[in-house]
């Protein structure tokens, strides 16, 4: 299945900022970071369609999943 | 003993008491509300003679203590009508600390308008003078002229032509250790530094001692537990100095909270080009600092030099409140034209964040075009900056420019900007914007960390369950942070690192000798926010002003397609406490 992913702040480093990859049934929002060498414990927010979800998170065909490091401002 | 000093504007005079022993446990905030609420009539009018305008350092002061470089001014404000404080880093704070003033309070007015004056503190008290040379300039000329005439190691406070002129969105500027600027930004209190024919005070450290602290090798210790806190969370060891506060740019369009198009839609096309990605990049290839600190001491570094396409400097403290109310709510899709509004703006001395909101309105009213940020800076420099007739409208503000052109969609709460964060999709931090003394604004409870960043646990952004009660337990310590003279940002490492609110009690204690627990802290939080209330009513500004804007209940934002939906009597509950 396709998915788009969207990278942001330090994981662009070596990385991408967008592209749609393709990933096999079942595959879940940890095994995406693990395919692109993220460390979880590194991530502070996930989003899919702007909507936060969990590691665990099961992704479907043709979701769009953002990855952040834990990032403030204000 | 810590000393108050008192500068008459209406028979010129100066006297210096010693602090009341009652507010011996004040500062910052807590300090400058407590005088306002005690001493400011609260039917005055901002402009006239019966505000006071009062400078506040915080607690911690003067002292080593990481990040403790911010100080605030409060007064009535003439935008909003409430209660104000507004609070800045620089280096006046820690100079204050040293010279053991608790507070600076300008009362009175002069009767005469044709002069204005100037006020240099220093060691030996202060004086009041008449000023000529700096009348008419703005602030960049200003700091030049006192560096000439006093000094370059003067702590400066002043305002540029927009509080001369008594606009509503002037704002009071600070000299930082560089010589460029920090501000009390919100609220107009520009006009009410202009109002009392204040030009610039000075503050002059000389002869002056570190602090004495009670028990130095118990500060020592505690400081040093709180900056390791500071350096060890993601978000202010490394997000905020890399990225500065403009980070949150993709990250609010991501989660459809970044309002654009003056409040039309969550989400901005051209997010990508005034990213703090794309900031960062820039800053690097262009030769400027993507790392800066606005204070001496300071551990995050959240601020930038931006320089031009040339190396040459055109910015620094370009802050995300900037960049996304020009960039996303007025469209410009150019980082660097933002830049430049970003310093005209330091320099004319007005809020960055009312000024471009009312831009917002402008272009929804016809003014001006959606994205025109030449015409943003013409009009800036031009209009507002000349004090002609539509650069008093413009100059009065959002609201103000909301009703003169018959605008419907106008984001304010009680007359100031709303913020960054769309509150449709942030609900967080809508509650906080309708509760809040001040007037919308996000530092006074920024529910965001918990709705959107994952600091301090989570709350669901689009459910309104559990909003009140975060944003009420935000907008305590918030009250409580601004009375120490620490840097809010000092708050996302609070909310994770149990370790480092404790060392700014064990800080408090150490530097006074008091035995303050953390429950005591709280409960200055509380009692700040409860005599800022109680102002406000007695103001006429009661619980019918604290809501959001109707056409936040009648307009779903994209992407998520989300109104405004809290009952009014769940909003009131924020003052059952």
């Amino acid at each position: 299945m396709l998915i788009t992913v969207k990278l942001f702040a330090t994981f662009l480093e070596n990385r991408f900022k967008e592209a749609r990859r393709e990933y096999p049934p079942g595959t879940t929002v940890a095994d995406v970071a693990t395919e692109l060498e993220i460390d979880h414990d590194l991530i502070g927010m996930i989003f899919i369609h702007g909507r936060a979800a969990e590691l665990d998170r099961v992704l479907d065909e043709g979701e769009v999943l953002a990855l952040f490091p834990l990032l403030g401002g204000g | 003993m810590p000393k108050v000093i008192r500068i008459n504007m209406t028979d010129l005079s100066v006297r210096i008491d010693e602090a009341p022993e009652a507010w011996a446990g004040l500062g910052g905030r807590a300090l400058t509300s407590t005088v306002v609420a005690a001493e400011v009539p609260p039917t005055c009018h901002p402009l006239g003679p019966n505000n006071k305008l009062v400078f506040a350092p915080g607690l911690l002061s003067g002292t080593a203590a990481g990040n403790a470089g911010r100080m605030s001014a409060g007064a009535k404000s003439p935008l909003t009508g409430t209660i104000k404080e507004s609070n800045a880093g620089g280096t006046c704070g820690r100079m204050l600390g040293r010279l053991d003033i608790k507070a600076i309070i300008i009362e009175g007015q002069p009767a005469a308008t044709d002069t204005w004056y100037q006020i240099r503190i220093s060691s030996e008290g202060a004086v009041i003078e008449p000023e000529a040379e700096t009348v008419g300039m703005n602030n960049f000329a200003v700091l030049d002229s006192v560096a000439r005439r006093y000094g370059e190691d003067k702590g400066v406070i002043t305002i540029g032509s927009a509080g001369e002129n008594l606009m509503l969105i002037s704002n009071i500027s600070t000299r930082d250790p560089e010589g460029k600027l920090r501000s009390f930004g919100r609220g107009g209190l520009g006009a009410v530094m202009g109002s009392k024919r204040v030009k610039f005070i000075t503050i002059d450290q000389e002869g002056t001692r570190p602090v004495p602290l009670v028990d130095s090798a118990a500060f020592k210790a505690a400081n040093m537990v709180f900056t390791k806190a500071l350096k060890d969370h993601p978000v202010s060891g490394q997000g905020l100095p890399t990225y500065g506060t403009a980070v949150l740019v993709n990250i609010l369009h991501e989660i459809g909270g970044l309002p654009t198009r003056n409040f039309t839609s969550g989400q901005c096309e051209h997010h990508d080009m005034i990213s703090g990605e794309h900031m960062y990049d820039t800053i690097v290839a262009r030769g400027g600092e993507p790392t800066h600190g606005c204070s001496l001491g300071c551990v995050i570094q959240c601020s930038q030099v931006y320089n031009d396409k040339d190396g040459k400097y055109l910015t620094s403290g370009f802050e995300y409140e900037t960049i996304w109310a020009y960039g996303a709510d007025c469209l410009i899709d150019n980082l660097d034209l933002i830049a430049e509004c970003d310093n005209v703006m330091d320099d004319l001395g007005v809020d960055s964040i009312e000024t471009p909101v009312m831009f917002g309105v402008a272009m929804e009213a016809g003014i001006l075009k959606f994205g025109d940020g030449a015409e943003v800076l013409r009009m800036l420099r031009e209009e507002i900056g000349k004090a002609t007739p539509l650069g008093r409208i413009l100059g009065a503000g959002t609201a103000m420019v909301g009703k003169t052109y018959g605008v419907a969609r106008v984001p304010v709460v009680k007359g100031q900007a709303i913020p960054a964060y769309d509150p449709r999709s942030v609900k967080g931090i809508g509650v906080t914007y309708a509760t809040t003394t001040q007037g919308a604004d996000h530092t006074a409870g920024y529910a965001v960390a918990t709705n959107v960043l994952n600091v301090g646990g989570k709350v669901d952004p689009l459910s309104n369950e559990g909003q009140v009660e975060l944003s009420r337990n935000l907008q305590i310590a918030t009250a409580a942070i601004d009375s120490t003279g620490l840097c809010l940002f000092i708050a996302f490492p609070a909310l994770d690192i149990a370790e480092c609110l404790p060392a700014t009690v064990d800080m408090l204690n150490a530097r006074f000798g008091t035995k303050l627990t953390m429950d005591d802290v709280v409960g200055l939080g509380k009692t700040v926010l409860k005599l800022e209330h109680e102002f406000n009513l007695a103001a006429g500004i009661g619980p019918e002003q604290d809501r959001l804007p109707e056409f936040f209940e009648l307009e779903a934002i994209a992407p998520h397609n989300v109104k405004w939906d809290m009952e009014q009597k769940e909003l009131e509950t924020f003052w059952n406490f």
